[in-house]
């Protein structure tokens, strides 16, 4: 997935960036008003990322224009303000969403996709492996026609799984990923998901196999 | 938060009073002096005829053979009729000497002739208006002086002056009356803009500084002006006071993102324990300061809108759904699901930014209390009250500490360094007795929290 970070603070920018790299996405930064707009306009994101207080303006101007411009990108923005009045004008502004600084990576990441999925309509990417198919915007999956019900953590290791097919993730990784930092799990909480995964994809081509030591690998026969 | 302002008198009342009170002296005075004059013009009128029939009387006195002759002309005493027959007495001297009439009348020392008298004096025990002249007549070798007095009872005269008077009396309640009525209509017409005044301030929301720009009466005009001034800097050092928490989140938000970010990223790459534990350790501790901020702000901001309840009718079906909708990836994170059921429709009189603020709080608590795969049921419903009811599947209450719980909130003391769900039920409670609603705290039969909010 393509994103848009408007973000002056070079720093929290390049944090932001390498976090939703690691999530295998591709992301763009600008740091003014001026670039933000001239992005959004020559490029196609599925997402923008939005500062509201930027050096040669206000984010909130970039949200008219963006949507005066009939643009249905979605937006989440960045915030600072932690008052409820401010949270209510930037929804009533045309935000998708909003996550206030600092944020967790985990709520961004469930705001982000929790958009996506309400936004996604027509055109959208379906991976297909055999019998089974996955739309990644909607977070949907299928198994012969038949629409599977993932629970929320199963579907983000099976998505996190798919986008590194064939590589070995580590217990200690995907409790990271999967879990917030206020929560004290033992890194055997994973075998949970992954045994309720492994029962789901059954019947496909994809297979969940463990590797002593070193941690979990999806593969595709 | 103001000080007892302390009343002192009316200026309603004391204009009133001030007006009525100069009304009653002036209907007084007024009274006494028509009454004066009433009386004066009546004796004026008895005294003229006493003059005519003085006149008369000593125009039949003539000499005739050097003897004194008076030939008493009868129209002389019945001028005089009255319709109270008032007793008329009389007197004629010739030289000091009685001719005729009633020797004990007294006789006015005055020696001058030409000018008739009149005086007032009491005689056979009641007031008698008297005329006495005198006359001086020249005969053929001697020269006399005649004196004639001529008196009448004044019971026709009180008569007229007292029905005078009652008249008099009715007209001065009268004008009290008028003169009371009209000060009443001065009093408000005078006090209105005043009044206008202080209502348009009252009925002003909270956030409304603008200055005053109606049209005020010269005396109002410094006052409202000192307002006005007063109001615009008020205006300011809000504004400035806002900009400032705004611009200080900011500042001190953005950094705490940036480390956030950056040991978010730093974990995902690390594997040695004691590395890991103190990245973790240092995201719980960036949690727990922007968290304790933002709360703090909150709190801020509820004690100050609590003192200035900013109402509008909320629809708290719809403002629940919309909070649900915005929990909702919070919720899947941990996989726990927020069951709505809504029995009935609530609408309600109260702050919007407020209720919202305080039943987020209540969410916020049950989710990270919730076990993973746990249900969060919010049910709207009017029976037996109106009433919002919390409730999830967690460890519940302390049953110990649950009074000891309200009571702590009630007192609005957040002590004990737990900043997370301490401030967040003080919230709740403060914005409960702002909108005069009851927040009770229980723990359900099967486990789990249970708060409800009766409105």
């Amino acid at each position: 997935m393509k994103y848009l970070l408007v973000e002056d603070n070079h720093e929290l920018a390049n944090a932001i960036c390498s976090r939703i790299k690691l999530d295998g996405h591709v992301i763009d930064h600008a740091d003014k008003l001026a670039d933000a707009i001239a992005y959004s306009e020559t490029g196609e994101y599925d997402l923008i990322l939005l500062d509201i207080m930027l050096p040669d303006g206000d984010g909130r101007n970039f949200l008219k224009h963006h949507r005066n411009l009939k643009k249905d990108t979605p937006v989440i923005v960045l915030t600072a303000r932690s008052q409820v009045s401010d949270r209510i004008s930037i929804l009533d502004l045309g935000a998708d969403d909003y996550v206030t600084k600092p944020f967790d990576h985990a709520e961004l990441d469930a705001r982000c996709r929790a958009v996506l999925r309400r936004k996604s309509g027509s055109s959208q990417q379906i991976l297909k492996f055999g019998n089974l198919t996955f739309s990644p915007l909607a977070g949907q999956l299928s198994i012969k026609g038949k629409i599977i019900n993932l629970r929320n953590r199963e579907l983000r290791l099976f998505e996190l799984l798919l986008n590194a097919r064939g590589q070995i993730f580590s217990k200690q990784k995907l409790v990271d990923r999967l879990f917030t930092y206020d929560e004290d799990v033992s890194d055997n909480a994973i075998e949970v998901y992954i045994g309720r995964l492994r029962k789901h994809l059954e019947n496909t081509s994809l297979k969940i196999s463990t590797h002593r030591g070193l941690g979990y690998r999806l593969d595709n026969d | 938060m103001t000080n007892k302002l302390q009343v002192s008198g009316s200026l309603r009342n004391r204009l009133m009073f001030t007006l009525i009170s100069g009304a009653a002296v002036l209907g007084i005075v007024l009274f006494f002096i028509v009454r004066g004059y009433a009386a004066q013009i009546a004796q004026n009128g008895q005294d003229d005829i006493l003059e005519a029939s003085l006149s008369s009387i000593l125009d039949a006195v003539v000499i005739q053979d050097g003897f004194v002759e008076v030939d008493f002309p009868y129209a002389s005493l019945s001028m005089l009729d009255t319709e109270l027959d008032d007793r008329v007495f009389y007197s004629i001297y010739n030289d000091g000497i009685l001719i005729s009439g009633y020797e004990d009348l007294p006789q006015t020392e005055k020696n001058n002739t030409d000018t008739n008298t009149f005086t007032t004096i009491k005689y056979k025990n009641t007031n008698v208006r008297m005329a006495s002249a005198k006359r001086t007549l020249i005969g053929e070798k001697e020269r006399i002086t005649i004196s004639v007095s001529i008196a009448q009872t004044q019971d026709a005269l009180s008569r007229t002056l007292n029905r005078i008077s009652k008249n008099v009396a009715l007209f001065g309640s009268g004008f009290f009356i008028l003169v009371t009525l009209l000060s009443y209509w001065a009093t408000a017409s005078t006090i209105s803009p005043l009044m206008r005044l202080a209502t348009s301030v009252t009925k002003r929301g909270p956030q409304d500084l603008s200055p005053f720009e109606k049209k005020v009466p010269s005396e109002m005009y410094p006052l409202v002006t000192s307002l006005n001034k007063l109001m615009t800097r008020l205006d300011l050092s809000l504004k400035q006071s806002e900009d400032f928490i705004a611009e200080a989140a900011h500042r001190v938000r953005t950094p705490l993102a940036t480390v956030r970010s950056y040991a978010d990223a730093t974990l995902q790459r690390v594997s040695k324990r004691e590395n890991r534990d103190a990245l973790r350790s240092m995201v719980r501790a960036i949690d727990e300061a922007s968290r304790a901020a933002s709360q703090l702000l909150d709190h801020a901001m509820i004690t100050f809108r609590t003192d200035n309840l900013q109402k509008e009718l909320i629809n708290l079906n719809a403002l629940i759904q919309n909070l649900i909708d915005n929990l909702e990836p919070i919720a899947e994170m941990k996989d726990i699901k927020l069951k709505l059921i809504q029995k009935d429709k609530i609408e309600l009189s109260g702050d919007f930014i407020l209720i919202q603020n305080a039943i987020r709080n209540i969410i916020d608590n049950a989710l990270k209390y919730s076990p993973d795969d746990g249900v969060i049921t919010v049910t709207i419903a009017t029976n037996p009250e109106p009433h919002l009811k919390i409730q999830d599947q967690g460890p519940g209450f302390p049953p110990e500490d649950l009074d000891n719980l309200k009571s702590r909130f009630k007192r609005g003391q957040n002590s004990n360094g737990i900043v997370g769900s301490g401030l967040g039920l003080t919230i709740a409670q403060d914005v409960a007795n702002a909108h005069e609603a009851k927040l009770t705290l229980s723990n359900h039969e099967k486990g789990g929290a249970c708060v409800t909010l009766l409105f």
